[in-house]
């Protein structure tokens, strides 16, 4: 080989792989922008976490096209949050327990198929039964029968839940286990749609394309790349798309899709960075929304621990509560999007639906002089020193570290509060599930279904699924079931509110803020709004 | 050659056995991963207890490593939460991260060997002066601080290059980021090539190849950039590897599926299929980097051939 090639050859070598590749990577697509003529809308999403059954989707990714593909018996106002029968014709009770359902006839999936009573009654089956392994399996178990489907411990006694019976085509009737007034209303919740009967006879394949019978199918789905939804012609729902469609993308980080959001690639993103919200409303010319969705944020005391439960170990809770400024932390590390918190359900609610502004009372106004004698008269802080858990993977270092700094100025004593780092939200969880937390820790609510009773039951009736602190209060718990059996709803709402008092004086939990929904739009897209989830309205949102 | 290229080749099984348990045994550390799965909710424990079996979470750590082994002889890589095979994710994201690495090696050759060679052969001009100012700034910036600015600048504020990539990637919106990836490596070729071809312009063979009367450009390529670039190549070699490796947080910014997305997503869901399966790759890619170089030396240089 002569000199000179020689080293021609050694640099071609270098290079020549690289040059290919790039070269084969400029043919692939050319077209990816300009598709967007036809009124179709883009849309921020990330991947989601699990597969795309209704019953095993729990986080807002795969909730947003669940509610999209899906419509369900009930729905909820985008605005009010309040509830109206959407497939359901009627949804009736005598004794607040034992219902009928009518659907409304002649509703399709989108894969032709009528929507029966049979296809609530199996999806519901499927969704409880413990062998299938859906993370929502619990929201069945006020329905009879639940104890066989999925007991403590074991396999399945029966297949089917004894409490539902399908009564013909278009009717059924649900046996709850106990009484619940307010029942339909939660019926609007993700895991309670229909399925189809290919979901049963091709699982795989359903897997793979989702099918339901909501405003939106799926065209076309690469997964952890892009989802494109397009309306569903045949949808009997009242709330038909004014859009061509939605194409979801999948964003690495939401620093990359705020960039696309502003250089006009991409037209609504819900996924906005805290980095982003100090200057959005500039960045976009105020097309940028924040308004509270139905998320509470705490901090839970682990009542499991004697020196936390104690009478005086609660004038030092009531203290704590005391000593954090609310107001300044949502301000400075929020950028005010956050409210500060007095009570303990969400404004979403409204005033009828349960939300009532200073139920939490002192405890959640701050006062320093008097949060620091009261940790004084409670004898201090058990263990001398509080420390207050959270996950590191998360949004959180900033504001536990306010919130110490608030509480070590008001106690006058630079140590009194630190932060606990727990590195992962896996591992934060489980020690808060096996109950080995020995200081308070950050708990957050989001609700599943807009009513007060998801607010407080879940999360504050003894051994309730949800109830982190390990609270206990019997006189709670009737409160609870007396407002469950209440025909009644303003009345209703008044017991949960009664239950509310007591929880500002038990304080098992301390209310920190509301948290709010942001989105910002491109100039190309009108009327996009959030749900009281968060979640973009996107049926309603118009391409100009 | 042949018997090296062997020997290199066995060296691997160790290094490839001993780093998927070492990151096994990591992401098995961070906690149990189903927990997570119900979010802020507290798991119905039966529930729990199945998803737990489907994945071998209840075995001792060695079983759950031997079972991983063998399904991976079967080609088997497991699956991700939501149901997605390993392998299908392999195939998405090894070749994004490849054609943004090709993008990134290439700049960095062309322009790392240009800029360098520009600078020795003229120094203490000012284009080599240029040359030095300009690969100390860009020495001195993290990354990630040049991809946003960039991003910001040519993005979004003046709109030539496509802010991000996204789905289908094309040459054009893999520029940004492959510059963005190949700046700090760009200038250590740069800087590399500058010294050592600075150093070799004062040789004997060169002084000689001027006297024999060969035109400058046969001096300069054939015999001072040739082995010049010994060193360079050591560097390049090392470095594809550390590419792929610093490409996770340019793929971040860009929004690449490449390897650093999907690596990201399982270290956030303790996915440890996912995290093992996708390292596992990335070594062999950095063995036989190593080993491309080891050969090319002897291209470059008869000496170490026939040693």
């Amino acid at each position: 080989m002569p000199a000179g090639t020689r080293v021609r050859w050694a640099v071609i070598v270098a290079t020549s792989v690289a040059l290919l590749a790039a070269g084969c990577s400029s043919g692939g697509g050319s077209s990816s922008s300009s598709g967007n003529a036809s009124g179709i809308v883009t849309a921020w999403w990330g991947d989601p976490q699990n597969p795309l059954e209704p019953a095993n989707t729990n986080e807002v990714n795969g909730g947003a096209v669940i509610d999209m593909i899906f419509t369900g018996l009930v729905q909820y106002d985008p605005k009010t949050s309040e509830p109206s029968n959407a497939n359901a014709d009627s949804i009736t009770s005598d004794d607040q327990q034992n219902w009928t359902v009518k659907l409304k006839p002649g509703w399709k999936f989108s894969d032709g198929t009528t929507v029966t009573a049979k296809s609530y009654v199996d999806a519901w089956n499927y969704g409880a039964l413990s062998t299938n392994k859906q993370l929502n399996s619990s929201f069945f178990s006020y329905i009879q029968g639940y104890d066989q489907v999925a007991p403590e411990s074991g396999n399945p006694t029966a297949q089917t839940l004894s409490g539902l019976k399908v009564v013909d085509d278009n009717t059924f009737t649900v046996a709850l286990t106990q009484k619940f007034s307010t029942w339909p209303a939660t019926l609007g919740y993700s895991a309670f749609v229909p399925l189809p009967a290919s979901f049963f006879s091709n699982h795989a394949a359903y897997l793979e394309k989702p099918i339901g019978n909501g405003p939106y199918q799926i065209a076309t789905w690469t997964k952890s790349q892009k989802m494109e939804l397009r309306p569903f012609t045949d949808y009997s729902g009242p709330d038909k798309p004014k859009n061509g469609g939605i194409d979801l993308k999948v964003y690495t980080d939401t620093n990359a899709a705020y960039a696309d959001l502003q250089a006009g690639n991409l037209d609504v993103d819900n996924g906005l960075p805290n980095a982003a919200l100090k200057t959005v409303e500039t960045d976009l010319n105020g097309r940028f929304l924040n308004t509270p969705a139905g998320i509470i944020q705490t901090v839970s005391f682990p009542l499991y621990q004697p020196q936390w439960s104690t009478p005086n170990a609660q004038k030092v809770r009531l203290g704590l509560a005391m000593a954090i400024d609310r107001a300044t932390i949502t301000k400075v590390v929020f950028n005010n999007t956050r409210t500060p918190a007095s009570d303990w359900t969400s404004p979403v609610l409204g005033a009828a639906g349960g939300f009532k502004e200073g139920i939490c009372g002192q405890a959640c106004t701050y006062n320093p002089t008097m949060a620091k004698q009261l940790v004084q008269e409670g004898g201090g802080i058990p263990g001398g020193q509080l420390t207050i858990s959270y996950n590191a993977d998360g949004p959180h270092k900033e504001w536990v570290d306010a919130v110490c700094n608030s509480i070590n100025n008001a106690l006058g004593n630079t140590s009194a509060c630190v932060g606990n780092p727990i590195g992962t939200f896996a591992d934060f969880r489980n020690q808060v599930t096996t109950k080995k937390m020995t200081g308070p820790f950050r708990t957050g609510w989001q609700m599943d279904y807009p009513l007060i009773q998801n607010f407080l039951q879940p999360v504050y009736t003894t051994g309730a699924s949800s109830n982190d602190s390990g609270y206990s209060s019997s006189q709670f718990d009737s409160l609870v079931n007396q407002a469950n059996a209440n025909a009644d709803k303003s009345a209703a709402v008044g017991q949960f509110q009664d239950g509310e008092k007591l929880l500002a004086t038990d304080l098992p939990a301390v209310p920190l803020w509301y948290q709010n929904g942001t989105v910002g739009w491109s100039a190309r897209v009108d009327n996009v709004l959030l749900n009281p989830f968060s979640v973009p309205v996107y049926d309603q949102i118009t391409v100009k | 050659m042949g018997r090296y290229v062997i020997r290199r080749l066995l060296q691997m099984i160790p290094v490839f056995i001993g780093s998927t348990f070492l990151i096994f045994v990591m992401v098995h550390a961070l906690g149990d991963p189903v927990n997570a799965l119900f979010g802020d909710r507290a798991p119905d424990p039966v529930v729990a207890q199945q998803i737990r079996e489907q994945y071998n979470l209840n075995d001792p750590l060695w079983l759950q490593y031997l079972k991983y082994m063998g399904n991976l002889f079967r080609w088997d890589f497991g699956t991700t939460f939501n149901g997605q095979s390993v392998t299908s994710l392999l195939a998405t994201a090894y070749p994004a991260t490849i054609k943004l690495t090709a993008v990134a090696f290439t700049i960095e050759v062309v322009f790392g060997v240009g800029f360098g060679l520009i600078s020795g052969l003229r120094r203490g001009g000012w284009s080599d002066n240029t040359v030095l100012m300009f690969t100390l700034i860009v020495i001195s910036i993290p990354t990630f601080v040049t991809g946003y600015v960039l991003q910001y600048l040519v993005g979004v504020k003046w709109g030539i290059l496509p802010a991000t990539a996204g789905e289908d990637l094309t040459f054009e919106s893999l520029l940004l980021p492959g510059l963005v990836l190949a700046s700090v490596s760009l200038a250590y070729v740069a800087r590399l090539t500058r010294t050592t071809v600075a150093e070799n312009s004062k040789a004997d063979y060169v002084r000689t190849a001027v006297a024999k009367g060969l035109p400058r450009r046969r001096v300069v390529m054939n015999h001072l950039l040739r082995n010049s670039l010994i060193p360079v190549v050591t560097f390049l070699g090392a470095d594809l590897g550390a590419l792929m490796g610093g490409a996770l947080v340019t793929e971040r910014i860009f929004n690449i599926h490449g390897v650093g997305y999907y690596l990201y997503q399982g270290i956030v869901r303790q996915n440890t299929a996912t995290v093992v399966g996708f390292v596992t790759v990335l070594i062999i890619i950095y063995l036989a980097a190593n080993l491309i170089v080891d050969l090319l030396y002897a291209v470059l240089d008869p000496r170490i051939r026939y040693a």
